[in-house]
Order: structure tokens, then C-alpha cells, then sequence
């Protein structure tokens, strides 16, 4: 007696690609399920409004205006703010990882700073900046500008020193070697950092606006809760979250601009 | 110009102790002279040629650059064992690498590329990427990177052993007819004894821990077809005699390998 059998791909469950519209059904399933319990399921609007009553309360925002001008000032704040902290987070950081003096003065100072949670320093920021924009661009840039630092340095740290020893056997400047090994080395684990502060920038945003401001999706909502109106709180929600990924996707669909070598 | 390694040593000093890695190197690379250094693993081939190259410094001793026509550092084309491509960088931008830095016309510089990619042929791969490529065909961009830099001393640590054999002896018959149309200084690291004898002008065998040249051949056959016809018999008689000079040492290192 003998068997045969035929040799199967055992590395297959690697390469699953689920189909595209699972995704989309999820959340239509969800959105469905929500609807439903508002409306048979007796869940107080007040309470949960359901998926249709934020629709119809953030169109009448957008037609009021009122949406566009909070959501412009929030993009402002979380641009420069965001813009800022990233690119000095970056050169520090390739400073730091490059420079051993510099990595001796700043790294103990960077570290000692980063677990202070950034909305602790708020007050004394407003103190010192005034109530106005600068103040809310500083924080969400000081909230940017820890992780993108410390992503920069560790990406600078892990890059194979037998690239520089290229570079260094072909003369190439101190300067040269930053641009074109480091940078392109560490761009990888940058684009990391930069994805884990849109978070945090989002984050604070939305605190300095509760805290800070008369305009801006934060103080919307805030404006909102106070006067109970929750599908207009919801609305105001739901365009946080739609920020967030559409924060994300740019910086996904920039990292595959940039990042031209890998598949 | 000329290579003058004085009394060279290098000792590592790691927690595990102090390694002595070369000891005693006294050797001169001479004008247009291709010096091939055979010996067994963990010799010490790779550190001498990187103390040569400037990327490390001798513990004792010194390396110093003679009969220099310029009053400037000599241009040293490395090529690297692991090989070091930049990922982000296509083939043709990375045998521009070196270029870049010297101020040549665009021009010059595309038409320098232009011909080692051919020499090394790679022609229609310049937008290939490095991890696209096959092992082989990443060295090649390797040496074209270091050749086109049109350098006064070509240092070579095993360029070929990522290819296959028939690729190899291909690639050997390149290297010869390009060094005859430069004829430059070349260092050459190899562990394989044909391929020294094959190349080389001279070859220096260093024996193992502490690396020492146990003994340096002057290799007295024509520059091109060594291993053909007539001087088939005096090619294998000397790489006979250098694999007697390096057999004990290989098996030692072979055994301690085992240990480890
Ligand atoms: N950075 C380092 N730190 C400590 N020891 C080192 C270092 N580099 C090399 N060595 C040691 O020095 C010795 C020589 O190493 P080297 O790389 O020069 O050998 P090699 O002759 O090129 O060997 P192979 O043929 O395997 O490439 C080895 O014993 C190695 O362990
Ligand atoms: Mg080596």
C-alpha cells in the first residue's frame, strides 16, 4: 500500500487578502444595528441619537456655515501646529542620532520631557503666548514633536553603518551623509512617528479648543454638550473621526510618494 | 603612487577580551600592481583592507600614500564585502553615488555611468532597484560604483563570491581586461587560491590569529590566459604551493568554528 499527497503552500495564510467590501459591510452592519436600537429599541435621542439624526443635524450645520468656519480654524491650528513640530522634530532628531555631543546635551533633556503629558502645560503656555492662536499651535506642535523626535533618532540609530562607510569612502560631505543616507534611512521609522503624532496633534487640538477657544470643532462641541443638543455634539464626533483618517490616509498616501523603494 | 603599510597591527578590544586581529603587516602595494590577500576566514583580510581604505584606524603602526602626482587625499574605490547598495537608490543613481561628490559637468557624469553600467552589463536595469536584483547583479553594480570614481587605488574584498561559477570566471576575464586598460593599483581580498593566482601580480597569504603574512608570491606568468595551455602547469603548481601554506590554518579555523 502507498499514499500520495500533494504539497501544499504552508506560508499561504500570509498572502489572504480578505475581499474589499468586507470592510464597507462591517460598517454598514453597525451603522444598521445603531439605527435599528434608536429607533425600536426606545434609546433616548438624547442619550444616543441615531446615525440618520447626525446626518440631518450636521447637514443643517454645513448649511448654517457654522461647520465650515470651526472645521477651517481646527485645520489651521492642526496644520501649523503639526507642520511645525514635525520638521523640528526631524532635524532635531537627525542631529541628535548623528552628532554624539548633541546626542549627549539633548538626549537626557528630550527624555526627561516626553512623559509630561503636553495638556499639563497649557496654562503656563497661555501665560506666556496669550489666549490666541499661538498658543493652541504651540501645544499641538509640542504634542507632534516628541514622537516624531524620538522615531527620528531610533531611525537614525538602526541604519546598517555599512551604508556610511560607503558614503565615507567616497568622500562625501558630513552634510551629504545626512541627506542623502540618514534622512533616507530613517524615513521609514519617521513616517512611524509622524502617524502616532497625528494622533496626538488630534488629541490636543480638540482639548486646547474645549479649554481655549471660541471657534474650532473642540469648542463646538463643547457648545453642544452644554446645551444638550447631542446630535449636533455626534456631528461634531463624527467629523473628528473623518479627520483622523483622512489625517491618516495623507500621510499614507505621502509615505508611498516618498518612500519609492520598498515594493 | 604607492601603498606603503608599515608595521601595521589592529587589536579589537571587545568585553570578551582583546582580539589581535593583524600584527606585523609590512607590505607595499607599487604602481599599476594588482596585490591579491588570500588566507583562511577571520584572517584579518577585511580589517587590513579597511585600515587601507581609511575606515579604521591601525592600533600600531601606519599606512601612508607615496609618489602622489597631486598634492590631494588619492581617490579609493572601495568594494565592499556585504556590498552596501543604498536601497533607496536605483542602480543608476547608485553608481552616480561616488560621482556626485566631484564636481564633474552633468554630462561627464551621465556618460561615466552610462559606460560601467555597460562594462559591468547592466544595461536595462539602471530603474531597478538593489533588492530587485539578483545577488550577483547587486555586486556588479557594486564594482561599477567603485570604478566609476576613476579611482588611484581599487580595493576589493571578495567582489565575486556572491556569484555563480560560470559567472565568476566571466566576471574574472572582465576585471583582468578592465585593470589592463587602467592599470590601477589594486588591493584584492579572495579566499579562493585560483582566483589569486588567477589575478594577481603578487599574492600575500596571511596566516590566522594573530594575522601575519606568512608569505608573499610573486606570481611569474603572462597577465592573461594563466590557466590556459602552457601555463597550465606552473597556475596549478602555485596554487598548490599557497594551499599548502594555508591548509593548516583553514582546518583550524574550520575546527574552532565548530567549537563556537
Ligand atoms: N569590529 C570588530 N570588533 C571586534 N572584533 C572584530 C571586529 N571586526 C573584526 N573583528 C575580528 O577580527 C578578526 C579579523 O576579521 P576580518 O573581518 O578582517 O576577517 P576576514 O579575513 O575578512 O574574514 P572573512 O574571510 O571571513 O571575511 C576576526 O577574528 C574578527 O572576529
Ligand atoms: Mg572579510
Amino acid at each position: 500500500m502507498s499514499f500520495q499527497r500533494q504539497v501544499q503552500n504552508q506560508m499561504a495564510f500570509m498572502d489572504h487578502q480578505p475581499p474589499t467590501w468586507i470592510s464597507a459591510a462591517a460598517i454598514t452592519a453597525i451603522l444598521l444595528l445603531w439605527e435599528f436600537s434608536c429607533r425600536v429599541g426606545g434609546i433616548s435621542a438624547l442619550f444616543l441619537p441615531s446615525p440618520t439624526a447626525i446626518v440631518a443635524a450636521g447637514y443643517e450645520m454645513l448649511q448654517s456655515g457654522e461647520l465650515l468656519t470651526n472645521v477651517a480654524a481646527s485645520l489651521l491650528r492642526i496644520g501649523l501646529g503639526f507642520i511645525t513640530g514635525s520638521t523640528v522634530g526631524i532635524l532635531l532628531g537627525l542631529i541628535l542620532g548623528f552628532s554624539s555631543i548633541a546626542d549627549a546635551v539633548g538626549n537626557p533633556i528630550v527624555h526627561a520631557l516626553y512623559p509630561v503629558p503636553k495638556l499639563a502645560l497649557l496654562p503656563l503656555i497661555i501665560l506666556w503666548l496669550g489666549i490666541g492662536e499661538l498658543s493652541k499651535v504651540t501645544i499641538i506642535s509640542l504634542g507632534v514633536f516628541f514622537p516624531v523626535i524620538i522615531n527620528t533618532y531610533s531611525g537614525v540609530k538602526n541604519i546598517d553603518p555599512l551604508l556610511i562607510k560607503v558614503a565615507v569612502s567616497f568622500k562625501t560631505s558630513r552634510t551629504n551623509i545626512i541627506s542623502k543616507v540618514i534622512l533616507p534611512g530613517a524615513l521609514p521609522v519617521i513616517f512611524a512617528g509622524l502617524k502616532l503624532a497625528a494622533g496626538t496633534a488630534l488629541l490636543l487640538l480638540v482639548a486646547a479648543e474645549m479649554i481655549a477657544a471660541k471657534e474650532g470643532i473642540g469648542a463646538m462641541i463643547l457648545h453642544y454638550g452644554d446645551l444638550m443638543l447631542t446630535d449636533k455634539l455626534m456631528a461634531g464626533v463624527v467629523i473628528l473621526s473623518l479627520l483622523g483618517l483622512v489625517f491618516n490616509r495623507s500621510l499614507h498616501w505621502l509615505e508611498r510618494l516618498v518612500i519609492t523603494w520598498k515594493q | 603612487m604607492q601603498v606603503v603599510i608599515e608595521n601595521v597591527g589592529k587589536k579589537f578590544q571587545s568585553s570578551r577580551g582583546d582580539v589581535t586581529a593583524l600584527e606585523n603587516i609590512d607590505l607595499t602595494i607599487n604602481e599599476q600592481e594588482f596585490v591579491v590577500l588570500v588566507g583562511p576566514s577571520g584572517c584579518g583580510k577585511s580589517t587590513l583592507l579597511s585600515m587601507v581604505g581609511g575606515l579604521l584606524s591601525p592600533t600600531s603602526g601606519r599606512i601612508v600614500v607615496k609618489d602622489l602626482i597631486e598634492d590631494r587625499d588619492p581617490l579609493i574605490g572601495i568594494v565592499f564585502q556585504e556590498i552596501g547598495l543604498f536601497p533607496w537608490r536605483t542602480v543608476y543613481e547608485n553608481i552616480k553615488f561616488g560621482l556626485e561628490e566631484m564636481n564633474l559637468a552633468a554630462g561627464e557624469v551621465n556618460k561615466r555611468v552610462d559606460h560601467f553600467i555597460r562594462l559591468v552589463g547592466l544595461n536595462g536595469f539602471e530603474p531597478a532597484y538593489p533588492h530587485q536584483l539578483s545577488g550577483g547583479m547587486r555586486q556588479r553594480v557594486g564594482i561599477a560604483r567603485a570604478l566609476a570614481i576613476q579611482p588611484d587605488l581599487l580595493l576589493m574584498d571578495e567582489p565575486f563570491s556572491a556569484l555563480d561559477a560560470q559567472s565568476r570566471t566571466l566576471m574574472q576575464e572582465e576585471l583582468l581586461r578592465i585593470w589592463y586598460q587602467t592599470k590601477l593599483s589594486t588591493l584584492y581580498v579572495t579566499h579562493n587560491i585560483a582566483e589569486a593566482i588567477y589575478l594577481a601580480d603578487r599574492v600575500v597569504v596571511l596566516s590566522r590569529r594573530p594575522g601575519r603574512i606568512a608569505s608573499i608570491i610573486s606570481i611569474d606568468l603572462p597577465k592573461f590566459d594563466r590557466d590556459k595551455g602552457t601555463n597550465l602547469f606552473k597556475f596549478n603548481s602555485y596554487c598548490d604551493q599557497v594551499w599548502q601554506l594555508i591548509r593548516k590554518d583553514a582546518q583550524l579555523a574550520l575546527e574552532e568554528g565548530d567549537e563556537q
